[in-house]
């Protein structure tokens, strides 16, 4: 991506920090928590994507088949990247991700899957990322979505994402969360 | 079929130059490769790139090199000179992975009236 990326001259936050354990608008018991890096946990993450809607998928991810999801989740599961896990129980309901992007700041995205959504799981899980980036030192995110996903850009808006580039097919959102070093 | 081929936007790897012009090559009867990067250096690359690829592939085509705004020139050039189709590579990706489409592909998708094929 482009290295001169705009961002806020305003810090937002602070963001609570995982883990981070609530009641969802349903009912279930939820707990968001850094990936630990075992197979298990990797494993019910694809389980996850495996199943996830083809119709929630952006821009290309989660992509469809098994084998490259593995491919993916290999990629932004790497020890450089930041991974948070919202459970029920043993099952992945959802997952946030910080992905470096060369350029020193960091690319989101959030997946919640379909019986999970609308339950103000994804506000947790975006906020608790922010504050885990926050409190790795991580300064500046930026995030594309597709302009039609008003729930999606309304969520950004929410915890503090001003939009930083409306020329594209995409639009380009960015939060700062520390001012720069 | 008479195509068309644009390489040389900002996210164009030497890999995706290549397979968008093997792409071309399967559907063209008359292939033209234009190099839309006018800074020297690039263009120096971008032509090495080109002629590898054709070399390769023993694909036969026409290659010119573009100044001014990629896309608007692309565009004219299509429709001026009867081209069928235009060619881009269109599978960059953020670092997330997710698939973006850079401003000049997107300009050329919306101004075209020829068809216009991006290439993943």
């Amino acid at each position: 991506m482009n290295s001169d990326r705009r961002y806020p001259e305003t810090v937002s936050g602070p963001f609570e920090e995982p883990p981070v354990r609530f009641t969802d608008r349903e009912g279930r018991d939820i707990e968001i928590r850094p990936y630990d890096g075992s197979d298990e946990e990797y494993e019910a993450l694809a389980a996850m994507y495996v199943e996830f809607d083809p119709s929630d998928r952006a821009q290309g991810i989660p992509p469809g088949r098994e084998a490259r999801v593995r491919t993916w989740l290999d990629g932004i599961l790497a020890a450089d990247c930041y991974n948070l896990i919202a459970w029920d129980g043993d099952t992945a309901a959802g997952h946030s991700t910080l992905v470096p992007d060369g350029d020193g700041d960091y690319e989101l995205a959030i997946f919640v899957l379909q019986d999970y959504q609308e339950a103000g799981i994804g506000t947790h899980l975006i906020e608790s990322l922010l504050g885990y980036g926050n409190s790795e030192g991580i300064n500046c995110v930026w995030l594309t979505v597709e302009r039609w996903n008003h729930a999606a850009v309304s969520l950004y808006e929410k915890v503090g994402f001003e939009t930083t580039g409306a020329e594209s097919f995409e639009l380009e959102m960015a939060i700062r969360l520390a001012e720069d070093d | 079929m008479n195509v068309l081929v644009g390489v040389g936007s900002p996210t164009d790897s030497p890999a995706a130059i290549e397979r968008t012009i093997q792409r071309a090559a399967r559907v063209a009867d008359e292939l033209t490769v234009a190099i839309l990067d006018p800074d020297a250096a690039t263009d120096e690359s971008l032509t090495a790139t080109v002629t590898a690829t054709l070399d390769a592939h023993d694909i036969t085509a026409t290659t010119r090199h573009i100044e001014g705004q990629p896309g608007s020139e692309l565009v004219d050039i299509a429709e001026s000179e009867g081209f069928d189709e235009i060619v881009l590579a269109g599978g960059q990706t953020s670092p997330m992975g997710k698939i973006t489409i850079d401003k000049m592909v997107e300009f050329v998708l919306l101004n075209a009236h020829t068809t216009v094929t991006l290439v993943r």
